[in-house]
Order: C-alpha cells, then sequence, then structure tokens
C-alpha cells in the first residue's frame, strides 16, 4: 500500500470513526453506565435512520428531521426503560438471560416490522450536501462523511459535558456508581434512570440521520450494528464518553485500513475482531472505570 | 431409572412412527414441514444445553448450524462423501467451534459472552462469503442423489434422518439433565461462584456443554444443503435460526428437556402453518412477539405454567380431600 493510500485511508477513517461514536454513544450511556442489556440499540438506531428517510419524503433536512424525532425517541427510551424495570429489574431475579431474551426480541421485531412497512429494499435520503465533495490537495473529502463527522462530533462532545458538568448529568453517573447511596440521598434511582435511558434513545434519533446520510440503510443493517456499537462501548471502557470518542476512531481507522487493503466484504469483521481482542485481552476497555 | 425406560420406549416410538409416516403418508409438503419442525427440535434442544441448563445465551446459533451445513457441502464437492460422514464430520467442526465459544467463557459471563457469539457468527460469516470453493456469496446448487432402498423420495429419508438425530440429541440432554453434569450447569447457572467455591469443576463443565451444544447444533445443519438443494450465505446464516433457537426454549421452558421439544414442536409447527397461510414475514414476526411475551410474562415457559395449573389443582383438591376426610373421620 502506498503511503498516500494509506493517509487516505487513515483520514476517511477518522471521519468515519467519529461516526461510529456517535452511534454508540446511546450504548455507552444505557449498557456501560446504567448496565441494561441493551440488544436492541442498533435496531433503534436503524429506526432512527427510517424516520429521517419519512419525514425526508415530505422534503425535510434528515438532520433536521433527526433532530425533531429526539422528543419522540426520547419519550419512547422512557416507555421500553420503564417496562424493563417493571417486568425485570424490580424483581431482581434471573435478570440477565431475560433481560437479554427480551432486547433480542424487541430487536427482531422492530426489524420485522420495518421489513413489513418498507421492504427489505435499501433506502436513502436527499440533502444538498449528498454528493458533493470538497478537495483537500490531492484528496476529495465527501461531504456525506464530512457532515457526520462534524455532527457527530458535536454530539459527543455536548453530551460528555452535560454528562461531567450539568446537575442531571452528574446524577447520571451517581447512579452508575452506587445506586444504594444515591437513594439515601433523597433521589430516585429509577427516576434518573429513566432520565437517562431517554437521553440515550434519543441519540438514536439523531444517530439514525447521520446513518442515512452516510450511505443507504436495509432493516437488517441493524446487525452489522450490533458488533460495532458494542465494540466501541466496550473498547471505550464502560459508560466513558471521551473513550467512546477515542474507541470510535481505532474502529473507524482499523475499518477504513483494512477496507483499502483487503476490500469491502472483509470490513464486517473488523468491529467484531477487535471486540473479541478485547473481551480476551482487556474486558475494562481503554478507559475503563 | 423407570424413567428411563420410559423415554426409551417413547423413542422407540417416535423412530417407528417417522418410519411408517414415511411410507403411507401421500403429501410430499408434509415432509418439507415435518423436516423443519425436527430440525428445530434438534436446534432448540442443542441451544438450552449452554442456555437452560448452565445460563449462556448464545445468539450464535446460526454459525453453527452454518458450520455444519457448510461442512456438509465442503465434503460433498471434495469427496462427494455419503451423509453419514457429513454428518459426523459436521458433528466435530461445529464441536470443536462449540469449545472455542466455551473457552470464550473463561474471562466472559452474561450480556458479554452472548455479544461476543454474535461476533462469532458474524466472523464465520465473512469468512464463506468469500469462501469461493463453497460458493462465495452467490450459493451453490447441490444434487440429491437418488433416494435410498425403501424410500419414495430423498426428502422422506432425510425426514427419517434427521427424526433419528432429534432423538439422538434430546436423548442426550435428557442424560445432561438427569446426571450429575446437569446439577453442576444448574449451579454454575445460579451462582458460579458458590459454584466454583463448593468443587464444581466449573471450566469442564461449561466447556463440555458448549461443545456438545455446538455439535448438536453443527449436525442440524448437515443435511440442510441436501434437503434444499441449494445453499447461500445469508439464508443460512439467517437471524431467524438465532432467534428460533433462542425462543423455542424459552417458550417451552428451559429447566427440562422436554421445555425446548415442546416450544420446537409448538413453534414450528405454527410458523409452517403461518408461512402457508398468511406470509413468511409474518411467521418470523410471531416468534419474536411470543418470546418477548413470554420472557415478560410466563418466564418458566409452558412447562412452568403447566407446573404451575397442575400444583394449583393438587392443592385445591388436597384441601378439599383433607376437608371431607375430616369431616367423614368424625363421624
Amino acid at each position: 500500500m502506498t503511503p498516500e493510500l494509506l493517509i487516505e485511508a487513515v483520514v476517511a477513517g477518522i471521519l468515519l470513526g467519529s461516526f461510529y461514536a456517535a452511534v454508540s454513544i446511546g450504548l455507552s450511556i444505557a449498557f456501560g453506565l446504567l448496565d441494561v442489556p441493551h440488544i436492541a440499540h442498533p435496531a433503534f438506531l436503524v429506526l432512527g435512520a427510517y424516520g429521517a428517510y419519512l419525514l425526508g419524503q415530505h422534503g425535510l433536512d434528515p438532520l433536521l428531521a433527526g433532530a425533531a424525532l429526539t422528543p419522540l425517541f426520547f419519550l419512547g427510551g422512557v416507555g421500553v426503560y420503564r417496562f424493563y424495570h417493571a417486568a425485570f429489574e424490580r424483581h431482581g431475579t434471573d435478570k440477565g438471560l431475560r433481560g437479554l431474551a427480551f432486547f433480542f426480541g424487541v430487536a427482531f421485531i422492530v426489524e420485522v416490522g420495518l421489513i413489513r412497512v418498507f421492504g427489505v429494499d435499501q433506502r436513502m435520503v436527499e440533502a444538498p450536501y449528498i454528493g458533493k465533495s470538497l478537495a483537500l490537495g490531492s484528496m476529495r473529502l465527501p461531504l456525506r462523511m464530512l457532515v457526520p463527522f462534524a455532527v457527530a462530533l458535536a454530539l459527543t462532545i455536548a453530551l460528555s459535558l452535560y454528562l461531567s458538568r450539568t446537575f442531571a448529568g452528574r446524577a447520571i453517573k451517581a447512579v452508575a456508581q452506587d445506586q444504594t447511596a444515591l437513594a439515601l440521598m433523597g433521589a430516585d434511582p429509577v427516576r434518573v434512570k429513566q432520565w437517562a435511558f431517554g437521553i440515550a434513545t434519543a441519540t438514536c434519533a439523531v444517530a439514525g440521520a447521520l446513518l442515512i446520510i452516510l450511505g443507504p440503510v436495509d432493516p437488517g443493517l441493524g446487525r452489522l450494528y450490533i458488533g460495532r456499537t458494542f465494540c466501541v462501548a466496550v473498547l471505550a471502557g464502560l459508560g466513558s464518553l471521551p473513550g467512546t470518542l477515542a474507541a470510535g476512531l481505532i474502529l473507524g481507522i482499523a475499518e477504513s485500513v483494512v477496507l483499502t487493503s483487503f476490500g469491502a466484504s472483509w470490513a464486517p469483521a473488523v468491529a467484531f475482531g477487535i471486540l473479541l481482542l478485547v473481551l480476551a485481552v482487556r474486558p475494562a476497555g481503554l478507559f475503563g472505570r | 431409572m423407570r424413567g428411563s425406560n420410559r423415554f426409551l420406549a417413547a423413542a422407540v416410538l417416535v423412530v417407528i412412527a417417522a418410519l411408517a409416516l414415511a411410507h403411507t403418508v401421500q403429501n410430499e409438503y408434509f415432509f418439507f414441514a415435518g423436516y423443519v419442525v425436527l430440525q428445530f427440535v434438534v436446534l432448540a434442544t442443542a441451544w438450552n444445553i449452554l442456555g437452560g441448563y448452565a445460563g449462556y445465551v448464545n445468539f450464535g446459533s446460526g454459525a453453527f448450524f452454518a458450520v455444519g451445513a457448510y461442512t456438509a457441502v465442503a465434503l460433498i464437492k471434495a469427496l462427494d462423501a455419503p451423509l453419514i460422514v457429513q454428518v459426523i464430520a459436521a458433528f466435530v467442526l461445529s464441536g470443536l467451534l462449540g469449545f472455542g465459544v466455551g473457552a470464550l467463557t473463561l474471562r466472559l459471563r452474561g450480556i458479554f459472552f452472548s455479544i461476543a457469539t454474535v461476533a462469532v457468527a458474524v466472523i464465520c460469516e465473512t469468512a464463506v462469503i468469500n469462501w469461493r470453493f463453497v460458493g462465495g456469496s452467490r450459493g451453490l446448487a447441490i444434487l440429491q442423489p437418488a433416494a435410498p432402498l425403501w424410500f419414495e423420495s430423498y426428502t422422506r429419508f432425510l425426514f427419517v434422518v434427521m427424526a433419528l438425530i432429534a432423538i439422538f440429541s434430546v436423548a442426550l440432554a435428557r442424560y445432561i439433565q438427569v446426571s450429575w453434569i446437569g446439577r453442576g450447569l444448574r449451579a454454575i447457572r445460579d451462582d458460579e461462584d458458590a459454584a466454583e467455591c463448593a468443587g464444581v469443576p466449573t471450566l469442564k463443565l461449561k466447556l463440555a456443554a458448549a461443545t456438545l451444544s455446538g455439535a448438536l447444533m453443527g449436525v442440524a445443519g448437515a443435511p440442510f444443503p441436501l434437503y434444499m438443494s441449494f445453499i447461500e450465505p445469508t439464508s443460512v446464516f439467517s437471524l431467524n435460526y438465532a432467534v428460533s433457537a433462542l425462543a423455542m426454549p424459552i417458550i417451552g421452558g428451559t429447566s427440562s428437556w422436554a421445555g425446548p421439544v415442546i416450544g420446537a414442536v409448538l413453534l414450528a409447527s405454527v410458523q409452517q402453518i403461518v408461512t402457508v397461510t398468511i406470509s413468511s414475514e409474518l411467521n418470523v414476526l410471531v416468534v419474536g412477539v411470543l418470546l418477548v411475551a413470554f420472557v415478560v410474562a410466563a418466564p418458566q415457559g409452558i412447562l412452568g405454567l403447566a407446573e404451575r395449573l397442575v400444583r394449583t389443582r393438587g392443592v385445591a383438591r388436597a384441601a378439599l380431600g383433607a376437608q371431607g376426610g375430616g369431616i367423614g373421620d368424625r363421624s
């Protein structure tokens, strides 16, 4: 591989990587901080992408559509968490197996539901910045990658600040650390958690819009993103948002380099390969608590 | 022991019934559907050995199924090997994969293990897609050999073969459940650290359960290429197998060998009927919805519901009996 090609792959990887951080950030919160085995996160992501597609049919810009859908997704997330809590967390028995099976079933229902409504064909959106690219020296940076890069970066930084600077954000971190202590301080852990889960789900609306800006989406795409999102969330160290950004970049660069040197058909295995490696070598991740 | 004899008698009866059906039923579709139901009995039973007894949730059942199917394809293409060789090779190879997955449990528990099995599935799928010899992503057509003696068609023969495999799997699962292995696995499910401290050889048991579970799933997939006469990665690695293999035991009840059998027969039959009468997409939706409903409302599955029904009836009868007896004694 020539050095120019490598540099180009790395730059593309950085753009892709921050996008991966944005799609994984909800999982970092739901799974990393709240310990919810949220296998359905990628399915919600695809749901967000289809939401942006649906609004896009009426001429709305995908990014605006994503932003417009966040309240709906937030409420949906609160609902899902309340149901999950009532069904599994409150009694505490055999939570692992049943919670996993529950979210697996939910993901499956979302996927099959999307297939029934939209069919298995790939869908895409139109926006003025899709299809154009920015020339940087000899390199061409397509805007459909630059826009997700910028939005993803903004989303990740904003959420990191929210968690570390605001009162509500700190409460979420506190509930992850010690639920009982939080309850003793007079705060209701369940309410904090449902707030956090709502935010985690709301990110799916924005990240889903980025997903469909980046490329065409089909209902089965969620499965590929199980690997990518969990790879990023675990590599980051569960619940660490700056770690999520770093891990997203690592995955993006690794995937992009493999893509240019071995071909596109091997790219999906990269995330899972890294995931297995991290799980085997350092399950606590890069910035583990 | 008496239970074992009864089980043996039932197994022999099922084999005789399968053979009799293969020679009496005229409708060829019956065997197409019956084969699928039996295949899911094997998959569900196999999943339950690791998932139900030991509590390690495998999301990658499709990968084991596919390893079995592609082992068979490779053997057919390279050596034109007979079915029995394909089945044994599938047993060994997917058993090896199962052993590898079992080794993952060394460090991974709960959701981490489950995610790792998804990873194994996707890596296997990528490898097969890039493997030209067995057709790659385009797939490969396979000729069904002539029907063996005594059988009208090859599908009927495969139906009986799958019935034998199903009985073998259920017998194995039942043996594991009633023996000390099952007790050890249940101890691991309830509290792995406590089991380890109490002297249960947890690693050995987990490896054994994962290996057997994987091997049986592979065997379920081995006759698949001949059954379909065609193989391609997307259908073999379909999420459908992973979801069904997990949903059927959970719906039937994971605590006993009978649960996966009940769940698989019930669900797979419903699926076949829905596919024929309504649509094939709806049938997958049925599995998902039932899975979520059972996980939330009846975590012990159909077995648990039945047990509760019997117990409440029993309690009611006992209460009535005690009352009646009391009155009778005094007079």
